[in-house]
């Protein structure tokens, strides 16, 4: 039995449990289920490639990416500048990762630059310079000129806080190819762009300059004694980090069918760590698989809990509760299993 | 030769004040730029000044024993707010109910702040992120406790506190009372409020009575030297100066004759300066700081490095607690589920625009830093409509100076271990 437990892994067992128990109360309680799976299987897509950002910052040794913000505003940008474009359709989606790219690359460029100056408690500072930096894009959400009227406010300046896709690239993902089973809805381009983008970082953690860095990640010192680059490594995964972030931002926004600017970004990181600790990662391993686990998890708990609580309770907001202390209770028990010792 | 040794000595000083340096110019700029009054701007310090410095001072005892800034401080600040809900429902107003609140808040903080510490004792090197996790963790339950169980399981009946529907508690409680039965507000605050030109007049009286003394008993031991008279004279000369200033605004009809300190809180704030100062004197202090140097030595010499972590962490929760009540007294409405989330934030970016930083703080960072960090805030709305004619920017740059200070001070700090680290591994490697 203890065994069994230590292979599939503590978190990972109670959440399930709980996920279980939460669906046999939803049936039971007369909810309809293909409604939740529907739900389920949209919500799995659309925060997928957020929580795949974790994967190269954890493989590079840095821990999970706290400073997740920083790739969101980047993607924001680029969905920002497509509407105001004007592009519809697909293309917007298309263009609005063309122009996130560069941004996101020069960023986590950058960002990687910092993180490689102050090796230590990059936990806390990446959570503070992604708290500065969507603070500082409050600003210029208020003062950059855009003027496409989907996006600004009709009175005053600056662009509203959440504006609709409707006329441009909502559910473009979810909608392509698409098709039910009996009730249930499948957003085929949404899970295929979902798995696609996860096969690419797959097949990057395989090549040569992946293990490199996985490598670099797992035993330091024997990276810098083997001669490779750890700080080139790390920085390579910042980036690639920060452009996953960017994309996964669009799909959220396109799936969801609108765009949250100011505070949207703030609290985003901690339900993606969460997602991918669930999923079986610790601060210093993480794979795909368990990128694909975790979202089906958490992503699932979550939303099958928020009905049934509204049925037992329908005062009060239980599920966000469930919530907080689930995502949060996962980072506490991943962080103890952090050896920091000095 | 010696202007090269001052060149240093500046440059040093500096580079060791620059967030401090970069905050009173901010600090300027945002006076001269707002169209606040003078008057009302010293008002609205003096009142964040007795409002938030026992926060602050709260996240010494922690810093010093190595934990860093603790961002649990939020937890404390849940105890408070609990005590004061249990106060406020049983209808104890005025200072017994602020007593009251300080009674109940303390064993409450103490099992959160055992709890917390045996987390930071489980999560080693990683205990600012923990601290900051484990707020939101708490948060969720804090909810839990007073959004479903509070009418619920927890009967409350007919509390103006709960909610028309009967279940969980309102997002805001007044602490003001009834006619009948007046609430906390003002409890410590009101006990004794003095003009401030009274203060400064009586401040000035008491500086020079001190020094006459000290020159009189130099005198009485002919120890009396020339360096000895000149800073009596220089003190007088001051103390003078500032007397006259106060009479002649008090005989005036300026505004700022109605600035008034609320005197107990003052003291209240003093007193826990020189009790943390004495506790650093003491054998806890003493291992506080040898654990805060290194965990390794300290357990070498035979102290029991965990249990005195927990005590750091313990104190610090009690006094965060102690601290949101007084806070909350002078607010005089509690949002139940805001009030205490922004305190660990704030209250670390104070300290640290203070200058102090994540391995060392002094009482003077914390009281300094309460002032500068006020004054931005105070100014920053009104600055930021004169600049782009919009509050809203004033707002967001505020919140992104918070964030920011506390993320440039860890990543200076985070750079400097670095470096140091570099430096020691080129030791051992030649």
């Amino acid at each position: 039995m203890h065994h069994i437990i230590k292979k599939i892994g503590l978190p990972r067992l109670i959440i399930s449990v709980l996920f279980i128990g939460v669906l046999v109360t939803a049936y039971f309680q007369g909810i309809e289920m293909h409604m939740l799976a529907s739900d389920i299987i949209r919500r799995f897509g659309m925060y997928g490639i957020l929580v795949l950002a974790m994967v190269p910052s954890i493989q590079s040794g840095v821990g999970p990416n706290f400073a997740l913000p920083i790739g969101i505003i980047c993607g924001l940008m680029g969905a920002v500048i497509s509407v105001e474009f004007g592009f519809i359709g697909i293309l917007g989606f298309i263009f609005a990762i063309i122009f996130a790219l560069p941004l996101a690359i020069l960023v986590g460029y950058l960002y990687g630059k910092l993180l490689n100056a102050v090796k230590g408690s990059e936990l806390t500072i990446a959570t503070y310079t992604g708290f500065s930096f969507v603070q500082l894009m409050c600003i210029a959400w208020l003062l950059l000129p855009f003027s496409s009227e989907q996006m600004v406010w009709a009175i005053g300046k600056g662009l509203r806080n959440t504006f609709t896709l409707k006329k441009t690239f909502a559910y473009v993902l979810n909608n392509f190819w698409s098709f039910h089973i009996g009730d249930v809805f499948i957003p085929t381009g949404l899970i295929l762009f979902f798995l696609g983008v996860c096969l690419l970082v797959f097949l990057f953690t395989k090549s040569s300059t992946g293990t490199a860095i996985l490598a670099a990640g797992m035993n330091p010192q024997f990276a810098e004694a083997s001669g490779v680059n750890m700080d080139r490594g790390r920085i390579i995964a910042n980036i690639l980090s920060t452009v996953l972030a960017a994309i996964g931002i669009i799909v959220y926004s396109s799936s969801y069918g609108f765009v949250q600017l100011y505070g949207g970004p703030l609290m985003m990181a901690f339900p993606a760590v969460a997602a991918i600790l669930i999923g079986g990662a610790t601060a210093k391993r993480a794979k795909v698989s368990h990128v694909l686990i975790g979202v089906l998890l958490f992503q699932g708990l979550l939303t099958t809990s928020m009905p049934v609580a509204n049925k037992i309770f329908p005062e009060g907001n239980i599920s966000e509760m469930v919530r907080m202390v689930v995502q949060n209770g996962i980072i506490l028990y991943a962080l103890t299993k952090v050896d920091g010792r000095q | 030769m010696n202007k090269v040794m001052d060149q240093k000595r500046l440059k040093d000083f500096f580079i060791k004040h620059i967030v401090s340096i970069i905050f009173i110019v901010l600090s300027l700029i945002g006076m001269m730029l707002s169209e606040l009054s003078v008057p009302y701007m010293i008002g609205e310090l003096i009142n964040r000044i007795s409002r938030n410095s026992f926060l602050v001072l709260s996240l010494l005892i922690p810093i010093l024993a190595g934990l860093g800034l603790n961002f649990g401080l939020v937890v404390g600040a849940m105890a408070g707010q609990i005590a004061i809900i249990i106060v406020t429902y049983w209808r104890i107003g005025g200072l017994p109910g602020f007593m009251t609140c300080l009674g109940i808040a303390l064993p409450i903080a103490i099992l959160f702040g055992y709890l917390t510490g045996k987390l930071f004792n489980a999560t080693k090197g990683q205990e600012m992120i923990a601290g900051l996790i484990v707020s939101f963790f708490a948060n969720g339950l804090y909810q839990f406790l007073f959004l479903v169980l509070a009418g619920t399981a927890i009967p409350m009946k007919n509390s103006p506190m709960i909610k028309p529907d009967g279940i969980g508690l309102r997002n805001s409680i007044a602490l003001t009372g009834t006619k009948d039965h007046p609430g906390i507000k003002y409890a410590l605050d009101g006990i004794w409020r003095m003009k401030l030109c009274h203060l400064i007049i009586a401040s000035a009286i008491i500086l020079c009575l001190y020094q006459g003394i000290r020159l009189w008993l130099r005198h009485r031991n002919h120890q009396l030297e020339k360096k000895h008279k000149k800073t009596f004279m220089i003190y007088a000369g001051l103390s003078v100066v500032l007397i006259g200033i106060n009479v002649a605004i008090l005989l005036g009809d300026s505004m700022y004759k109605n600035l008034k300190v609320p005197m107990v809180t003052w003291f209240v704030i003093a007193l826990l300066c020189t009790l943390t100062w004495l506790l650093m004197k003491t054998k806890l202090g003493q291992k506080f700081r040898t654990v805060g140097q290194s965990q390794r030595i300290a357990q070498v010499s035979g102290i029991h490095v965990n249990g005195v972590r927990i005590k750091a962490v313990i104190i610090s929760t009690v006094l965060a607690a102690w601290g949101q009540i007084i806070f909350l007294q002078n607010i005089g409405t509690m949002n139940t589920y805001g009030s205490h989330m922004q305190v660990g934030m704030f209250s670390i970016a104070a300290i640290l625009i203070g200058g102090a930083s994540v391995s060392n703080a002094k009482i003077s960072h914390a009281v300094t830093g309460v002032i500068l960090f006020h004054m931005v805030f105070i100014v920053s709305p009104t600055a930021g409509k004169a600049l782009f004619g919009d509050a809203q920017i004033g707002e967001f740059f505020r919140a992104f100076v918070v964030y920011g200070v506390i993320g440039i001070s860890l990543g200076l700090h985070g750079w400097k271990k670095h470096m140091l680290d570099q430096i020691n591994n080129a030791h051992t490697r030649s």
